[in-house]
């Protein structure tokens, strides 16, 4: 064991001296922590919306109110025609115009369908999705009140009510925020990425600067040097995570729902695949850059895979079940359904296993690997 | 008492091509053996061998007594090394250098104190103990790397092309260093392409191919040089060349800077005739005296020998 507690102590000294690893603990985490918690927010509201309203009166005013007043549109501003309307969503001045035809009201009163035009700007589907749905609902809210107006009028019972009455309880996550739903994904990926990425760098480093060679004629085994290798980084991982739980938990208030203590111990189990993965790029590669390489050609699609930018339900099918062959798409319905759900062990064993088959898998096979290379 | 180092019939492959050609040397302890050779003919791949970094494909070979195949790491704790290229941790100081060799070879904390002092002291590293690996020179880097390989007191020890690209004055001060490991009982094996330093080997070993060509002492490997060596000194010394070449007996002619290699069939004794021949030709300051063949000459009579074998 002292021999393992040398290479800690060797590798501790080269992370502080290294920069470019330094970057990689202290500087990554941060900088993803501010992206994904202010930049990316997949709920769009706040659409930019221009008028076209020629019919201007009572009632065309009180449709754009009705359309103005949700969360879904902004009105950022009154053109004249049709042809304005059109050029001003071209330009980019806003992603969607209404345009009221003159002859709105007069329909209305006569009982005829009053037409809108909504164009949008679908270059973006999230936010062409959105406006859509959100045009509609308005849209059909506004004819019920019309209608349930007009009857009353017409001497139909007072204070008449919708029909249905949708009564949403959002579970878990209640205020919809997207961070909520970013950090824990957050932590997957910076387990996933430290594990592989620093550790394969630690190893090759020794090959790439020769130092190896000298490494061999010792009495060193090559479980020891693998694990005082590994044992660095995995300290590095928990705390960075420690780090963005308690950024998660204070700055952005996310509930935390479930056990920590959980959390921490299938984070452990993932980890080991990610460090398997790291050894195992370490096998095949020279050159700390070769090892870059290879690490981002794995990541990349297991992160869209994963489920973690993307709904895995909006896949088509062949890649949906693909993604049941990569650890992190188990690993974020862990997290998110520790943090955000509440989930105890019972509720995961769908998710637990796979994973866990698949560290010791990894982490096996990789270490088999390594020792070989030592030879 | 045995041999520090034995080889019996040691082979090496790599692919196709054999690197290590059934290698079969000794070393007394306290000696120190030389491997010389061009480049390609297998010292360094011998040198891996030797202090188990490699397995061999066959043959056997005993290092401090413990057998390289089936005790690999009982040879590497009794053996030191150093490398030809830097191996060592640059982003780490001579001090954390040592002490993580010190770790790794688990030498005990009281001695470890005392024997790291002793080891700045005389490869005068004292005082840059606290400096950066990378931010030595290159003669300091190869005497760190001598102390690191010699931090846990082993008996054999190897050096890969120790003085290779090293300063004249840091040479002298690694080989005074080397003779004086030698008083304290180690024995060492290293290779070198330079012939000077086989003389001041005990024994050496010639390398070709991956094969042994000559083994023994360096006056027993002068004598494989059968042909009579004279230098020869005249002005000019162009002249005195293409006189030279017309005497009787002269095999080869060689042009150095300042005088002339002169070798003669072995039952030629052209002294004479040469200074003769030199006079009547108009060349002064003639000087013409036998030599003993250098490493260098023996080398080239090994390898030309070998190429008239075919």
């Amino acid at each position: 064991m002292n021999r393992v507690w040398a290479i800690v102590r060797k590798e501790f000294i080269q992370i502080v001296r290294d920069p470019r690893t330094l970057a990689i603990i202290l500087a990554m985490p941060v900088m993803q922590l501010v992206l994904l918690g202010y930049a990316m927010n997949t709920i769009v509201d706040h659409i930019g919306a221009v008028v076209s309203d020629q019919s201007m009166d009572e009632r065309s005013r009180a449709l754009v109110q009705a359309f103005a007043s949700t969360s879904y549109f902004e009105v950022v501003g009154y053109v004249g025609g049709p042809d304005e309307a059109r050029r001003a969503v071209d330009r980019g001045d806003a992603k969607v115009a209404f345009i009221i035809p003159p002859d709105f009201s007069a329909n209305l009163r006569a009982g005829r369908p009053g037409q809108v035009q909504m164009l949008i700007d679908g270059s973006d589907p999230n936010i062409a999705q959105t406006a859509l749905f959100g045009g509609d609902a308005v849209a059909r809210a506004r004819s019920a009140e019309l209608l349930a107006a007009s009857l009353q009028r017409a001497g139909g019972p007072g204070g008449l009510a919708m029909p249905i009455d949708l009564r949403p309880t959002v579970l878990y996550n209640p205020s919809l925020e997207s961070v909520n739903f970013m950090i824990p994904g957050l932590v997957g990926m910076i387990l996933q990425m430290q594990g592989f990425i620093l550790t394969a760098f630690a190893i090759v480093r020794e090959r790439e600067r020769g130092t190896l060679e000298q490494l061999i004629v010792t009495p060193i085994k090559p479980w020891e040097l693998m694990l005082g290798k590994i044992l660095p980084y995995v300290f590095i991982a928990f705390v960075n995570v420690g780090v963005v739980l308690a950024v998660g938990l204070l700055w952005f208030r996310i509930e935390f729902v479930g056990s920590l203590a959980l959390l921490l111990a299938l984070s452990v189990v993932f980890l080991l695949g990610a460090l398997g993965v790291g050894l195992l790029i370490s096998t095949v590669s020279r050159t700390q850059t070769q090892a870059m390489q290879t690490a981002v050609f794995i990541m990349l699609p297991s992160f869209i895979l994963s489920g973690f930018f993307f709904p895995r339900e909006a896949m088509p099918a062949l890649i949906y079940y693909l993604s049941y062959l990569v650890p992190l798409t188990y690993f974020l319905q862990i997290i998110r359904g520790i943090i955000l759900k509440g989930s105890v062990l019972g509720d995961l064993w769908a998710q637990v296993i796979p994973l866990a088959v698949f560290g010791a898998l990894v982490f096996g096979v990789s270490a088999i690997r390594f020792r070989k290379s030592m030879e | 008492m045995g041999y520090a180092v034995e080889t019996f019939d040691l082979t090496r492959r790599f692919g196709a091509r054999t690197a290590v050609d059934g290698l079969s040397i000794r070393v007394e302890p306290g000696r120190i053996l030389g491997l010389v050779g061009p480049d390609g003919a297998g010292k360094s791949t011998t040198i891996r061998l030797l202090t188990a970094a490699i397995p061999p494909s066959s043959g056997r070979a005993l290092v401090a007594g413990r057998d390289i195949v089936r005790d690999p790491e009982g040879v590497r704790a009794r053996v030191g090394y150093v490398a030809q290229h830097f191996a060592l941790y640059g982003d780490l100081t001579v001090a954390e250098n040592l002490a993580f060799y010190a770790d790794v070879f688990g030498v005990p904390e009281a001695a470890r104190i005392r024997r790291t002092a002793e080891l700045l002291a005389f490869s005068r590293l004292a005082e840059h103990s606290d400096r950066l690996a990378d931010d030595l020179s290159g003669g300091m880097k190869r005497k760190l790397a001598l102390a690191c390989a010699l931090i846990h007191r082993p008996e054999v020890l190897f050096l890969d092309e120790p003085t290779a690209g090293v300063d004249p004055i840091s040479r002298r001060d690694l080989w005074r260093i080397l003779g004086g490991l030698l008083g304290e009982g180690l024995t060492i094996v290293l290779s070198t392409a330079y012939m000077d330093e086989a003389d001041r080997c005990h024994r050496l070993a010639f390398l070709a191919e991956g094969r042994l060509v000559a083994a023994g002492l360096p006056d027993e490997l002068r004598t494989l040089v059968s042909a009579r060596l004279y230098e020869v000194r005249a002005q000019p010394l162009a002249l005195a060349r293409e006189l030279t070449k017309g005497v009787a007996g002269i095999e080869i002619v060689q042009l150095l800077g300042d005088r002339l290699r002169v070798f003669a069939e072995p039952d030629a004794a052209p002294a004479e005739c040469l200074r003769s021949a030199l006079a009547a030709g108009g060349a002064a300051a003639v000087d013409v005296r036998e030599v003993a063949p250098s490493m260098e000459d023996v080398f080239v009579a090994l390898r030309s020998r070998r190429g008239l074998d075919g």
